[in-house]
């Protein structure tokens, strides 16, 4: 390898290249740009959980100063545009289909949560839409709002389609099979979980910039998409019945999605409609309480689980009954996300021979939930690594040790498990036997007595988590329901001068794609990562691809551009072997050269595109001129990363305070393209699992009120709640992708609540506390103490 | 927020000229409070007459008292030597309010005249037997604050100053609420001599208010331990998401305790 591939290619922690315009504020989001004569629009919402509308009046709102025009459901029925679409659904335990009620872009005749858009007010101003969406005055009959998920089947019905207000009721695996291995059982282990509700809050709310061009009926819309094509796609094929090619979709820089900016909202909808309905584009952007009010929601899981043991404390079978709260209307994942993606992830890293499940997902008065960073897999891991430490805790063994005992040991790979996923690498021990190591757990205890010579509680907690990321087998996806393929595309243009364009159909919205792309066609064409751009985001550019969700730009993404670069290799030897008058199978690239085997003739890089574009001298009977090449990659498995998380903690019994001590995470990602980018995503994954685990809580009151709606209220994990973190990794490569990686996206957010949570059990065990909530906060753990006192002095 | 007429005086006098030519006019300190208010449409106030140009902003150390001007940002307080010397528990206290934005831009006395339950500044005046010199009075501290968001001040009266009593001794330890980090729960004691006095904002219904039976605990023994038989009632304490009244009352016990220690 030469200096610049050394440098530039793939293991290296190049600084990310897109850094600069982000840190010094100059990034272009969908708010930044700006078109002549556009106007605003605001929209009504109801303020009031359940009600049917009898009257919308808008005659004040319309003759407001500066409103230009004011809509309504009826508006929108009249031009017959659809609603958002649900993407994936599952079938019932009873044969019946997800019931999919409608989601009208305004209401019509009810208002189904607080936030629910009522009409839009298209003004000059943002303050004068405001102004006007104030005169408007809407008639409610309000109706009994539905809150408590749990009993959401009690409550009054919210969609005529959806009777006792359950959109599904799904199981996976072997009910019978596990109920025997239950009741065989030496130990069954019994635990109910609760997964809090989160409110993504990506840092940039969501915007849209809508224009209509009459001249050849074609919209344009800017966007905060995390993949811009599928919006194309739902508007275009699904909502406005045009063709694709009358609507180009771009997501410029997108600060953050986690998953909320994966779906198509109906406000970028309305907003395309309106410029057409008023001549004008049309622009929108969320304040930070629309944000919280309207944005899908996360996780809103409760978790039955039973864990059955042998006499050698090995797991025999699990059985976990979970409801799900997924809000007012079906959003675009929010069915897939606590079955699939929740379900076939309750094998973990153990060796588990019988396993059921069954989730029945709610409709409530509440705002959608949907994907959240890690989307069902953290769930799953929350309720699996609690019940793992409980049944460690009640058997007397040490829970890494009962851990290593249950693991898929490494030579039971391919390891098939019993709710459909068959995982292809991984080797666990090593990793957990890295992070004890990293946090020296075995001089634990000198540091807990330490810490109670403080008056301090000190705790640990281990969590070994699996995810199954990288979407994934379209062919698997559709047989479980999924309404896309989940392949990725790349196109790489290879310029004149041997520059690179490469067009990805993934999405960055900080995830640093145009750093880690690079590397890879740096690494693998042995040309400098500088002369490599990557463009990404704009439908009319980019190749048709799926956007970024699901740890799977690299996986299938990164991929793609791999296997595109591949045939970009096999091509230039054709070209190579002509001008080197050899013959092809005498060529061998390396570090950027071509040479004919056993000699000193060699072309580099450059002189082969400049040969493919200024063809003087080109097979041109057998070879077309110019080099760019297309690539569409459809994996043949999840991949599948997996790691332990040890959690150290230290709780204040005067204040119930819980202080993060010291992280250690051993992650396996397969290989690491960009170490630096990926120990940044670990940071955050934990981050927000330690916001998850100990501050943030979105909470509806009695009457559908999110009390929760600004960071008054709502607790956003900041550095100073925060340890720093020990980051090492183990290395199974995929076996399922060329590049042996995985993905790590996800990953800090799916492994780190239940090690904090076990961490905090652990330091109140002394008391007798065997169980904690999220988020533990100061409240919650100091009630805890009081309460076990209180049971101690009876 | 909805348009709105703004002034800038250039003293008291003529502040309290525009504000009288206003039917609902509002002055405005920091705007910490005020401002994200208005953007919220919460108030629509026909006029701001802005007072930071009235010179309303200087730092003296008077002998028995440490004046502090109503305009003074709390960074200002925070960084000021002559309070770290006359009153260092102020500067802590001015140094823990909000972040370095809010801390920037906020004053004295906009957080006196706005009495949030959950402001820091009010203990530190409670506490410190301070006199709010206002436009046309001086008003003791105990007869200033009069509930939650209420004092005495009239509608068309501004505060000038503030004069702290100079303590033997002082501390301020507050509980962060979680997410805003506004006081849960905030402790000032305050000790001149024989004399304790103990102020807790972020926890009372009411707003900021001594503590009797903490104030005579400690005045007969300054110490951590003398507080251990004090029961601190939850009746008149604040319960919401983040806090019960029981756990409030803890915290202002253990707020108090970390604050002598």
């Amino acid at each position: 390898m030469n200096e610049v591939t050394k440098i530039d290619g793939i293991g290296s922690s190049v600084r990310r290249t897109e850094d600069k315009k982000f840190l010094t504020g100059k990034g272009k989001y969908t708010d930044d740009i700006n078109r002549p004569g556009q106007v605003q629009a605001y929209f009504l919402r109801s303020d009031v959980a359940h009600a049917k509308i009898k009257k919308i009046d808008i005659k004040n709102a319309q003759s407001a100063p500066g409103v230009i025009g004011v809509f309504t459901g009826d508006d929108i029925a009249a031009d017959k545009v659809g609603g958002p679409i649900c993407g994936w659904v599952v079938p019932c335990r009873d044969g019946s289909a997800t019931k999919e009620p409608p989601h009208p872009l305004l209401a019509q005749g009810k208002v189904r949560f607080v936030g629910d858009a009522i009409a839009v007010v298209l003004a000059e101003t943002a303050e004068q839409a405001k102004s006007g969406a104030e005169l408007i005055d809407v008639d409610y009959e309000e109706l009994s709002p539905v809150v408590d998920f749990e009993n959401a089947g009690d409550g009054a019905q919210i969609h005529d389609e959806v009777p006792n207000n359950c959109y599904f009721d799904w199981e996976l695996g072997d009910e019978k099979a596990t109920a025997d291995a239950l009741s065989g059982a030496k130990k069954i282990v019994k635990l109910r979980v609760r997964n809090n509700r989160l409110v993504p809050n990506a840092m940039e709310p969501r915007s849209a910039l809508a224009e209509f061009d009459n001249l050849d009926d074609s919209y344009t819309l800017h966007t905060t998409s995390q993949n811009p094509h599928l919006t194309r796609l739902v508007l275009a094929a699904f909502m406005f019945a045009i063709p694709e090619s009358k609507l180009r979709v771009i997501a410029p820089d997108v600060g953050g999605g986690f998953g909320s900016k994966i779906y198509v909202y109906i406000e970028e909808a309305v907003c395309v409609w309106a410029s057409k309905k008023v001549g004008r584009p049309v622009k929108w952007t969320a304040d930070r309480t629309q944000a919280f009010l309207t944005d899908c929601h996360g996780r809103d899981h409760v978790n039955d689980v039973q864990l059955g043991l042998d006499e050698n404390n090995k797991i025999v079978g699990l059985r976990v009954d979970t409801v799900c709260n997924l809000g007012a209307y079906l959003s675009a994942f929010s069915v897939v996300v606590p079955t699939y993606l929740h379900g076939t992830l309750l094998s973990g890293q153990y060796d588990i021979p019988a396993i059921y499940t069954n989730v029945k997902g709610m409709a409530t008065n509440t705002v959608n939930v949907d994907a959240y960073r890690g989307a069902g897999r953290p769930e799953a891991t929350y309720l699996l690594e609690r019940t793992m430490e409980a049944a460690a805790r009640e058997v007397g063994m040490d829970p890494a040790e009962f851990r290593r005992i249950n693991f898929i040991p490494k030579d039971a790979f391919p390891y098939q498990t019993q709710v459909a996923l068959q995982y292809d690498i991984g080797d666990y021990e090593p990793h957990l036997d890295k992070a004890m190591e990293m946090i020296d757990y075995s001089n634990f205890e000198t540091r807990r007595a330490e810490a109670a010579k403080r008056g301090m509680y000190r705790g640990i907690g281990i969590s070994s988590y699996i995810e199954a990321c990288g979407l994934a087998p379209s062919a698997v996806v559709g047989a479980l329901g999924g309404r896309v393929g989940q392949w990725e595309s790349a196109s790489v243009r290879v310029n004149p001068t041997g520059t690179i364009s490469v067009f990805t159909g993934s999405h960055s919205h900080g995830q640093g794609h145009a750093t880690t792309f690079a590397q890879i066609v740096a690494d693998k064409l042995g040309i400098p990562m500088e002369n490599v751009e990557v463009v990404h985001g704009d439908t009319d550019k980019t190749p048709f691809g799926m956007g970024s969700y699901g740890s799977r730009s690299l996986a299938s993404g990164g991929s793609a551009i791999s296997k595109a670069v591949d045939k970009i290799i096999n091509k230039s030897k054709k070209i190579a072997a002509h001008l080197l008058e050899a013959s092809e199978d005498d060529i061998d690239f390396k570090d950027g050269k071509f040479v004919v085997g056993g000699t000193d003739k060699e072309k580099a890089f450059g002189e082969i595109a400049l040969a493919a574009y200024v063809p003087h001298n080109y097979p041109l009977e057998t070879l077309e001129p110019g080099l760019e090449e297309n690539a569409f990659y459809d994996p043949t498995n999840f991949v599948y990363p997996s790691g332990t998380h040890i959690a150290e903690v230290e709780v204040d019994p005067a204040t119930g305070v819980v202080q993060v001590v010291d992280w250690a995470a051993c992650d396996d990602f397969g290989n690491l393209v960009n170490p630096m980018i990926v120990e940044g995503q670990v940071h955050g994954g934990i981050a927000q699992g330690i916001g998850q685990a100990l501050l943030e809580d979105a909470h509806y009151d009695e009457n559908g009120q999110l009390l929760t709606a600004s960071y008054m209220d709502y607790c956003m994990p900041r550095a100073d709640d925060l340890p720093s973190f020990k980051v090492g990794y183990t290395t199974t490569p995929s076996t399922v992708n060329d590049l042996g990686v995985k993905g790590c996206g996800e990953a800090g957010a799916i492994a780190s609540p239940p090690a904090l949570i076990n961490a905090v059990i652990d330091a109140l065990s002394p008391l007798g506390v065997t169980d904690m909530s999220m988020p533990a906060t100061p409240q919650k753990v100091w009630k805890a103490i009081q309460d076990s006192q209180s049971v101690a002095a009876e | 927020m909805y348009s709105t007429k703004y002034v800038k005086p250039n003293s008291t006098t003529e502040a309290l000229e525009a504000i009288k030519s206003l039917s609902e006019g509002k002055f405005l300190a920091g705007g910490m409070t005020l401002i994200p208010t208005l953007k919220q449409r919460l108030a629509s106030p026909d006029g701001l007459v802005d007072i930071s140009g009235c010179k309303l902003d200087s730092i003296a150390d008077e002998g028995e008292t440490l004046k502090i001007g109503a305009m003074a940002r709390h960074i200002s307080v925070a960084e000021s030597a002559v309070v770290k010397m006359a009153i260092p528990a102020l500067a802590k206290l001015a140094d823990g309010i909000g972040d370095r934005q809010v801390r920037n831009r906020g004053t004295l006395g906009g957080s006196v005249a706005n009495n949030d339950p959950s402001a820091c500044y009010p203990s530190a005046v409670l506490a410190l037997k301070a006199t709010v010199h206002t436009s046309n009075r001086s008003l003791a501290a105990d007869d200033f604050f009069t509930g939650m968001f209420e004092t005495a001040l009239e509608e068309d009266e501004i505060i000038e100053s503030i004069s702290f009593l100079k303590p033997t001794k002082a501390n301020y330890v507050k509980f962060p609420n979680p997410a805003s980090r506004y006081a849960m729960v905030g402790v000032f004691v305050a000790q001149f001599g024989d004399e304790v006095r103990v102020a807790v904002t972020g926890a009372g219904e009411g707003g900021v208010f001594r503590h009797q039976e903490m104030e005579s605990a400690l005045s007969s023994n300054f110490s951590a331990d003398s507080l251990s038989s004090v029961n601190i009632v939850s009746d008149g304490l604040i319960s919401d998401l983040h806090a019960s009244a029981e756990y409030r009352a803890n915290l202002i016990k253990e707020m108090t305790k970390r604050a002598v220690a």
